[in-house]
């Protein structure tokens, strides 16, 4: 409806902010890399060479790590055979299956942003969402229930545990008027030591060795189908039901009355208020909303890609999520597609670490970065025009 | 006489708009130069341009016969250049010493500390000099609207400042205080001070300027003596067309009772009182008008009608329905129609389409919404028949709200509220920052309202526009309603005088 142009000109932005965080990310890796420093008095130019070129390694393992090795998927594709297809194919699969909890939570993150919450808690409503989709699983799965109906009901559960754990900050914001910020932010710490208390008191859950905060690993029944016919290709339904997800969230705050409501409070808290809405009901509704997605997340983490609860399954995700919302507008669609590069970053990123042993905590500088030319868009304008400055005068002359 | 000033060919190009297009203006040693001009027409960007803010793309700046430059507002200052803004900079917490020597004080003492003795006594003499009575141990906070101006123009003289721009001085003033303000200029312009006075109120100029200069659209319109000058033409060259400058209504077929406020009183945001047992009622069919200060109550009496305040005690009826406790969206729905005070704030939602906002408070009813999902059709429809009932005039009904003029706004929240029936219109400060053009189409509506039946509450701090939309008149100070004129009655001066609080 917006044309090409409106896609085109909500896409520059967030694509510059990529692109000028991977070249930030370069020039940091090629002045934290010892052998270039030591070279660099004697043989500047030499360094700056050899800089280049362990850039160049390091990016494009990460490339390959994302995407696949190209030798590898053309000859493949040259020896028709299937499975090797599909083997070659499998860093994209896995790149896929990274950014399942990215986009959940990502959508979450939106949904309160639309609504004017800043919501830090993804973190903590996701492993909520974790802990309730483990906890129905063994104890649904344990029952003999129908493979169907237990996934199902495990994700409802991740849902309804993640939207408790939404519910509760935007309750507080509009019954006590605490800061939304704060309140997520603690409720983090408290959903991660709750579920370290679980996982190390609840036998019920708790992994029958019975040492360490793990739970119990999940049998193959209860476990999210995968939606690719090779079992090498752990890409499950989770990608689907993200996907179908972003739909829903797109219609509730474009075509319902609710989502109306919502994106006004957002936008103009007076306004909402003037125009006879219910603006508290419509915070609270946006967090636990919020909270549902982020929970859903943690429950197709859980019970699809790891297939086992711990206190780290969510690994940063919620934060990664305040960038992927930023980064994508918080529009479903630019969520969708935010997620996809940074779930394909954070696959690739392992194969980078392993061949150059760059660590992986170089993307999440690169992550850090990209919100920041988000959030300072003429700084990136800038950064992008200084080195074309002169073509484009010629341009206009 | 001589030129202490002249701006030649000045031209500023924004991105989309050329601000000023070679304007060229003159001021003479002691003379009052009127700048009269619509929201828009650059009087704004030329006076930053004459105070160094912006640099222009063309055309030179003259300070007594000799081509200057002012690369930031400090030289415009050294060369003699003060400005008194329309929003004052001012300290609240500093007294008015302190507030007016604030970046241009004396060191004394070897720590180099503050010479507040000096200035004082600076401050004293200049006030003596051109009769600007302050009290110069006065906190800002303490000090009324009026004499806060006095304090801006004590810091531009304080600088040895000898020429004055006054940018729409007399928007926070009563009348009797423009007519102070008015005689402090003319004593400075007697001293051999210059001022520029920049208004968009032509009786203002007519009455103070020794020329009158205007601007349209970014261009000289023309340059006229007051004596040869009158309203109506000076109007028609600021807007570019014959103006009306009074409102065509009839007599009021006034009906029953609509809005009774008994012993209403609301508290404002820090739990003090703002509407004290103020006693109203608008009849069916009649305009009343509040006229006031800004700041009296005004903007806590609209906000309790209309249910965004709430009441704290006396009794509210709307058709003998008690108000007194309604949520907004029931008084609403009860036939009240609000055209907010801060458009910006509470009347729109930048961000969102001119079709979405034109649906603020009608999206939940049928046909617009399902109860659960929006009709987008109907909505579209509804949309592009308002858009088009009320002339507003926008690329489509899916442009950002953001991206109208303030006067296409306006129309897209009187088109929302009048494209229903209503028996209550409620309207604070409908035309503020709005052209010409918009404020006689605005005036033509809310008077198109009453005629339909309606009662219609307007809230003004334009004068002019309270004596030309009232049939009746009531004026408020500090929370009470101090007096209630019929139109026939109610004149500039008496209206005035209630306004500053004064019995009559």
């Amino acid at each position: 409806m917006k044309g090409l142009r409106g896609v085109l000109s909500s896409v520059r932005l967030p694509a510059l902010s990529i692109l000028v965080a991977l070249l930030v990310g370069g020039l940091v890796i090629m002045f934290s890399d010892l052998e270039v420093l030591a070279m660099i008095p004697n043989n500047p130019i030499g360094a700056l060479g050899e800089g280049i070129g362990r850039v160049g390694a390091a990016y494009s393992a990460l490339l390959r790590g994302a995407f696949g090795n190209p030798e590898r998927i053309v000859e493949a594709i040259a020896s028709g055979d299937p499975v090797e297809l599909a083997r070659a194919a499998r860093p994209i699969t896995e790149s896929l299956l990274k950014s399942i909890p990215l986009m959940f939570v990502g959508l979450g993150v939106s949904v309160a942003f639309r609504s004017g919450e800043f919501n830090i808690g993804g973190e903590g409503q996701f492993l909520m969402g974790g802990l309730g989709a483990t906890t129905f699983a063994i104890v649904l799965g344990g029952a003999g229930l129908p493979a169907p109906i237990v996934i199902f009901g495990t994700v409802l559960a991740g849902a309804i545990f993640g939207a408790a754990w939404g519910f509760i900050p935007g309750f507080l914001k509009v019954r006590a008027g605490s800061s939304e910020v704060i309140t997520t932010i603690m409720l983090n710490y408290i959903a991660s030591l709750f579920v370290f208390f679980l996982l190390s008191n609840w036998t019920l859950i708790q992994r029958e060795d019975g040492t360490q905060p793990i739970s119990k690993a999940l049998a193959d029944y209860v476990v999210i189908p995968g939606i690719l016919p090779i079992p090498e290709l752990r890409l499950h339904l989770g990608f689907l039901v993200a996907l179908a997800a972003a739909v829903a969230v797109s219609w509730f705050l474009f075509r319902t009355t609710r989502g109306f409501e919502l994106r006004t409070a957002g936008l103009n808290l007076a306004a909402a208020r003037y125009a006879g809405m219910g603006a508290s009901s419509s915070i609270v509704a946006a967090m636990a909303i919020s909270g549902a997605l982020a929970g859903m997340g943690g429950a197709f983490e859980v019970t699809g890609t790891i297939k086992q609860f711990s206190t780290v399954v969510s690994g940063g995700v919620g934060f990664t999520a305040i960038a992927i919302a930023l980064v994508g507008g918080t529009r479903p669609s630019g969520v969708v597609a935010t997620a996809l590069v940074f779930g394909a970053l954070r696959n690739g990123g392992g194969l980078m670490g392993l061949e150059t042993s760059i660590p992986i905590d170089l993307l999440f500088f690169i992550q850090a970065l990209v919100i920041m030319f988000i959030a300072a868009p003429n700084l990136t304008a800038r950064i992008i025009r200084l080195p074309f400055r002169r073509k484009s005068k010629e341009a206009v002359a | 006489m001589s030129l202490r000033l002249e701006l030649r060919e000045i031209t500023k190009q924004f991105p989309g708009v050329l601000a000023n297009d070679r304007v060229s203006i003159q001021v003479e040693r002691g003379k009052v130069l009127g700048l009269l001009g619509e929201n828009g027409a650059g009087k704004s960007t030329l006076m930053n341009i004459l105070s160094g803010i912006y640099k222009p793309d063309s055309g030179t700046i003259i300070v007594d016969g000799e081509q200057r430059v002012f690369r930031d507002p400090a030289e415009a200052i050294e060369a003699g250049i003060g400005m008194v803004h329309q929003h004052f900079m001012l300290v609240p917490v500093f007294d008015v010493v302190e507030s007016v020597a604030l970046g241009a004080e004396t060191a004394t003492g070897p720590l180099g500390t503050f010479d507040r003795a000096a200035a004082r006594a600076k401050i004293v003499e200049l006030s003596k000099r051109y009769g600007l009575s302050v009290d110069p141990d006065a906190k800002i906070e303490s000090l009324p609207v009026g004499v806060r101006q006095r304090v801006e123009i004590l810091k531009a003289l304080y600088r040895k400042s000898d020429v004055l721009v006054l940018d729409e001085p007399s928007a926070v003033l009563t009348p009797q205080e423009t007519e102070e303000l008015f005689g402090i200029i003319r004593g400075l312009a007697s001293a051999g001070t210059s001022v520029i006075f920049i208004t968009h109120k032509l009786h203002e100029v007519l009455e103070v300027a020794d020329t009158i200069t205007v601007l349209r659209r970014g261009k000289v319109v023309g340059s006229v003596k007051p004596k040869e000058a009158d309203p109506e033409q000076l109007a028609e060259m600021m807007v570019g067309r014959e103006v009306q400058l009074t409102v065509d209504r009839g007599q009021a077929k006034v009906g029953s009772v609509t809005l009774s406020l008994k012993g209403v009183t609301v508290l404002n945001q820090a739990g003090e009182v703002a509407v004290a047992n103020v006693d109203l009622q608008i009849r069916a069919g009649e305009i009343v008008a509040i006229a006031g200060v800004q700041g009296n109550g005004q903007t806590e009496l609209v906000e309790a009608v209309t249910g965004l305040r709430p009441v704290d005690s006396g009794e509210m009826t709307l058709n003998g329905e008690s108000l007194v406790g309604a949520s907004p969206r029931k008084i609403s729905d009860a036939g009240v129609a609000h055209i907010p005070e801060d458009r910006s704030r509470d009347g729109m939602v930048k961000g969102m389409t001119v079709a979405e906002n034109l649906m603020l408070n009608s999206y939940h009813r049928k046909p617009f919404s399902s109860g659960v999902t929006l009709n987008r059709s109907a909505i579209e429809a509804a949309a592009e028949k308002i858009v088009k009932d009320f002339d507003v005039r926008t690329p489509s009904i899916h442009t950002d709200i953001a991206s109208l003029s303030g006067g296409n706004q306006q129309k897209v929240i009187v088109g929302r509220e009048f494209s229903r029936t209503v028996s209550l219109v409620v309207a604070a400060q409908p035309t503020r920052g709005l052209d010409v053009g918009s404020i006689e189409y605005i005036h033509k509506r809310l008077v198109e309202q009453r005629d339909a039946g309606a009662a219609v509450l307007i809230v003004s701090t334009e004068l002019d526009e309270v004596l030309a939309l009232g049939d009746r008149i009531a004026v408020m100070f500090e929370g009470q309603i101090v007096g209630v004129l019929d139109a026939k009655d109610a004149t500039r001066e008496r209206v005035g005088l209630l306004m500053g609080g004064a019995a009559v």
